[in-house]
């Protein structure tokens, strides 16, 4: 019934506007996937990355791995039976009509129910403890979290897919089947490459993991498993690629745009918020900004991962997750703030065991992305379903009355605090918590309101966006180092269960 | 009762769930209901008084009381702040997006009346063995099947009307009563008398009720009638509340002398035998006998077939048709056959009245009278006798499988109003999580005491299924689908027919076989 009722909202944000409704003449993210359709359909496999007269890069070209293109494809297939007028080569561009629109949100729930769903209730059934009740719960939960839904069914994009194939991973290192994990994951990276955010987790794992086997005899024998099945995997996808070095050069030239510069729009990352004070895209050159947010990225990620590598457990593997995506999207070069996306999914794999931190995370991750929603014109459903999750969270997590110290796993912190002269004074986190998360909901409202009702004034146009996104970006980094304490301080010989 | 704290909480959290639900589905689709009452508020909004009843600009005339008038001309007060636009009666079928916005979230917020009703209905039920799990609390699973109906949902918040407003009133008349404060009842189903006279159908129920239990105050000990007891106070007081209310509503209109051109709009009876799309009452059983007799009399030459009426009865068109084979029906017939229908349940009340519990059997049994057997009913009308069955239904077996029974049918027998693409999955999904729900909680709760539905009845619902597979999936691929393009709506209601006629005797002969058990016991 959950299930029921998470298709349900879905398809009920579904009817509002998707990007760049009605927008000549470059449209939004709707138009794109309707133009890969068109470009893959058409077009021979060889000209799909290529700049040609009927594949002009410029208009949308394609920037994801092969992956995407391949189920663009099959959608331009089913499209082609339905209405060819839908995916005809340069004549369909900015085709916009109701039962297009209906076909477009059928797809990305087709996709949905096939991967993402059955990942969720795979991993509540079996990976989450507590009662049928609590399993259920988490399962809504989940099912409806805000950005999720809004981004793939208001504003048009395919995140349940690259999602749900590495929740399935997830799923697989989970029961400890780690090959079908691996291929699992291996299949979302080429689907999307932002999902290297959470490849050095799942690399730091796996190998920690045949390390504990042992490296010569069963571990050896597991790492060669695993290195085989995503080898394989990746062959296989980038199979029409490779027969040209040249090919394989050009996909990755498109899906890692490295000319793109430090930041677009105004995203909840470090970068971005730092502009505001110090305008660091005109001091430093590309290349250097290229550098720089490399490093600070592998510094950020390095204590999370060896700790990984030390104590490979899932619950060790689960924080790691959220760590790596956060510190990627706090640092990394050319990041969107859907990419926030990608933290999310981790976040809400932890909805049961720490759930005020969690639903605090997914409701400013949901808010973050405000901007973006209100130039999509999806002001409504932003605020149906935020509000929706916000109650039913708190509600059937009970998560404003679980949160003692030891249930905010912040033992670390005691430990520290012991050693800290007498005169700092001891500070109550859990309450600390607690009256922060009311004090941002309180402002998350109000900025939201004000976005809405009020014209910025004249000197600072962007005065909203900025203000949101730095109001983001400071939790996500305050989440990001909770996160880290947490993961850190989970003692040496701790094995949590399953 | 010790309730643990956090379960106090729950009731809120279900009405706002809900609520935010609705406000997902502000722009889907709207039938022309949306464009009546946009044309409604302009009416009451720029036109004086003395023009509401008279003024047709637009088709969508006004033929509700005058008390949802007012209640409309209250709405086009906050209206005023969306968009202007809507209030003048010359933009007909004016459809801005704020215009939108407004009416659905009136809706929304006109819902606060039923989402009361509904707390109170919840006091009012009776909880034999209290379970320690709130799910499976009969309060709790009494306000998921009112406050989350499938029926009230749809009709509501995507066809368009003001149904759990009024309904509102209703069910809060009907805690009143089962809560012994009759005057307050009396008072709550007056107001809504004036606000839809549809609750004209019940309003039979009341009086006798009332009448019976309220202004004779005392029985005699073996349950029958005692006649000294008849109390002239509260029947004033009734009588004082009852005309009170009509007075409010009607009283400017009789002072304007406009009273019968009033009735005439309220009562439009040039209206068809059935809807467009035939409700799932006995004329539609009716109707199609007298089509397949004619048909089978053409075939062996007993008719003549240029001496049939041509006009088809499925056509879009509601305009009065004559039978061909079976004698034609006219209003007042009708009216008969739903007084007779109503009779048995009547006298039940009035002979051996049970309670408030007695009175609620009543009110559904009239409801499904009226709904069967009279003129020009909506499919929507099931809704009338559904509501008020859920209240019966979580406190007994019986109820509770004739609940399922008549609820399944009677909202599968909705589809039809929500025919676009893109509702389709949303009246599919809302159907499955609604059924799905009331058949498990209902299980839950009377688990131990056998199976809630008859092999046959469970086979009869299964293929509903079957029904929506052929006429949604099936027939629009076929090629009689411009031949015969009325035969997913005929199927529908005649499938339907059969599930309500069926529930309505199943709820008559438990009604009378009760009473007769009732009245051994005492004897």
């Amino acid at each position: 019934m959950s299930i029921l009722l998470g298709v349900l909202v879905r398809w009920g944000v579904s009817f509002n506007s998707y990007s760049g409704a009605g927008k000549p003449p470059m449209f939004g993210d709707y138009e794109a996937q309707r133009h890969w359709q068109e470009v893959t359909y058409n077009l021979p496999i060889q000209e799909w990355y290529f700049n040609t007269t009927d594949n002009d890069l410029n208009y949308w070209g394609l920037d994801y791995p092969p992956l995407t293109a391949f189920h663009s494809l099959l959608c331009a297939h089913v499209a082609k039976l339905i209405n060819p007028e839908w995916v005809k080569l340069l004549g369909s561009r900015g085709y916009e009509s109701p039962a297009h629109k209906l076909f477009m949100r059928a797809t990305v729930l087709a996709a949905d129910l096939l991967v993402y769903i059955p990942a969720v209730v795979l991993y509540c059934c079996n990976l989450t403890n507590g009662s049928t009740n609590k399993k259920v719960g988490t399962l809504l939960c989940i099912l409806l979290y805000p950005g999720l839904i809004l981004i793939d069914y208001g504003h048009f994009q395919y995140n349940g897919l690259s999602l749900g194939l590495t929740l399935w991973g997830v799923l697989g290192l989970g029961l400890g089947w780690d090959a079908l994990g691996s291929l699992a994951f291996s299949l979302a990276l080429n689907y999307k490459q932002m999902e290297l955010y959470h490849a050095l987790p799942f690399f730091c794992y796996l190998l920690g993991k045949c390390a504990r086997q042992g490296l010569t005899g069963r571990g050896l024998f597991s790492l060669v498993k695993i290195a085989v099945t995503v080898l394989v995997t990746f062959a296989l996808c980038w199979l029409p690629f490779l027969s040209d070095p040249e090919q394989a050069l050009q996909v990755l030239r498109r899906i890692f745009p490295v000319a793109r510069g430090l930041f677009e729009d105004k995203v909840a990352n470090a970068w971005c918020s730092l502009n505001v004070l110090i305008k660091i895209r005109s001091i430093l050159s590309s290349d250097s900004q290229f550098y720089l947010s490399f490093a600070v990225t592998l510094l950020a990620i390095t204590p999370s991962s060896l700790k990984l590598l030390k104590t490979p457990t899932f619950w060790q593997f689960k924080l790691a997750l959220v760590n790596s995506s956060l510190a990627f999207f706090l640092f990394s070069y050319q990041v969107h703030e859907k990419s926030i996306l990608l933290a999310a999914l981790p976040v809400c794999l932890l909805l049961n065991d720490l759930p005020l931190v969690a639903i605090y995370f997914l409701q400013v991750s949901t808010f973050s992305m405000l901007p973006l929603l209100l130039k999509d014109g999806l002001l409504m459903p932003y605020a149906v379903t935020s509000l929706a999750f916000l109650v039913l969270g708190t509600h059937l997590l009970s998560a404003l009355e679980r949160c003692t110290e030891a249930q905010l796993r912040l033992e670390g912190y005691r430990r520290l605090a012991a050693w800290l002269p007498a005169w700092l004074p001891r500070l109550d986190l859990a309450r600390i918590i607690r009256r922060k998360f009311y004090s941002s909901l309180v402002l998350m409202v109000g900025l939201s309101v004000a976005s809405v009702a009020l014209p910025p004034p004249a000197g600072l146009p962007d005065l909203f966006p900025v203000l949101v996104s730095t109001f983001s970006f400071l939790h996500f980094l305050g989440t990001f180092i909770y996160f880290n304490i947490v993961q850190l301080s989970t003692p040496q010989g701790k094995q949590k269960t399953l | 009762m010790a309730a643990p704290v956090e379960s106090s909480g729950w009731f809120p959290a279900l009405a706002i769930a809900v609520s935010l639900l609705k406000c997902l589905f502000i722009n889907a689709y709207h039938s022309t209901d949306f464009e009546v009452h946009r044309n409604w508020l302009a009416i009451t909004h720029s036109l004086p008084v003395s023009r509401w009843y008279y003024e047709n600009t637009s088709e969508w005339t006004l033929d509700y009381p005058p008390l949802f008038a007012w209640f409309e001309y209250g709405l086009s007060q906050a209206a005023v702040h969306f968009d202007r636009g809507m209030l003048v009666v010359e933009n007909l079928n004016y459809a801005s997006p704020a215009t939108i916005l407004f009416q659905r979230l009136s809706v929304v917020f006109a819902d606060l009346v039923f989402i009361y009703a509904v707390k109170e209905c919840c006091t009012t039920v009776r909880e034999e063995k209290a379970a320690k799990d709130l799910l499976r609390r009969p309060c709790f699973v009494l306000a998921v099947l009112l406050l989350w109906n499938f029926g009230l949902f749809i009709v509501d918040h995507i066809h368009f009307q003001y149904n759990g407003f009024l309904f509102g009133f209703l069910l809060l008349s009907v805690a009143r009563h089962l809560q012994a404060r009759h005057l307050e009842g009396a008072l709550w189903f007056s107001i809504v008398l004036n606000l839809k006279h549809i609750n004209l159908y019940v309003a039979p129920a009341y009086g006798i009720y009332l009448l019976r239990c309220f202004c004779f105050t005392q029985d005699n000990t073996d349950g029958s009638l005692r006649w000294r007891s008849f109390s002239p106070v509260r029947l004033v007081s009734l009588g004082a509340v009852v005309l009170s209310v009509t007075a409010a509503s009607f009283g400017p209109f009789v002072a304007m002398g406009q009273l019968p051109q009033v009735l005439s709009r309220l009562f439009p009876f040039k209206r068809g035998l059935c809807h467009a799309y035939w409700a799932p009452n006995f004329w539609a059983l009716y109707n199609v006998l007298d089509k397949a007799l004619s048909m089978l009399g053409v075939r062996l030459g007993l008719l003549d077939v240029a001496g049939l009426p041509k006009a088809s009865m499925t056509g879009g068109l509601v305009q009065e048709f004559q039978h061909a084979v079976l004698p034609s029906v006219s209003p007042p017939a009708a009216l008969l056959c739903t007084l007779l229908a109503m009779l048995p349940a009547l006298w039940c009340v009035w002979r051996w009245p049970s309670g408030g519990r007695g009175f609620l059997r009543c009110l559904v049994q009239c409801a499904l009278a009226s709904f069967m057997f009279s003129w020009h009913v909506h499919e929507k009308a099931v809704l009338l006798a559904v509501l008020p069955l859920s209240i019966l239904a979580v406190e007994s077996r019986r109820d509770a499988g004739m609940f399922l029974m008549l609820a399944t049918t009677g909202h599968y027998s909705l589809f039809p109003l929500l025919f676009t693409p893109a509702e389709f999955p949303i009246k599919v999904l809302l159907m499955l999580l609604f059924t799905i729900y009331s058949f498990s909680a209902l299980r839950n709760l009377f688990s131990g005491e056998g199976s809630l539905l008859h092999p046959l009845e469970a086979l009869y619902l299964l293929g509903l299924v079957a029904v929506e597979v052929l006429c949604e999936v099936v027939f629009p691929l076929s090629p009689w689908q411009r031949t015969l393009p009325f035969v997913p709506l005929l199927v529908t209601s005649v499938y339907c027919a059969l599930g309500v006629s069926y529930s309505f005797v199943r709820l008559y002969v438990s009604l009378l076989t009760q009473e007769v058990t009732e009245k051994t016991k005492r004897l």
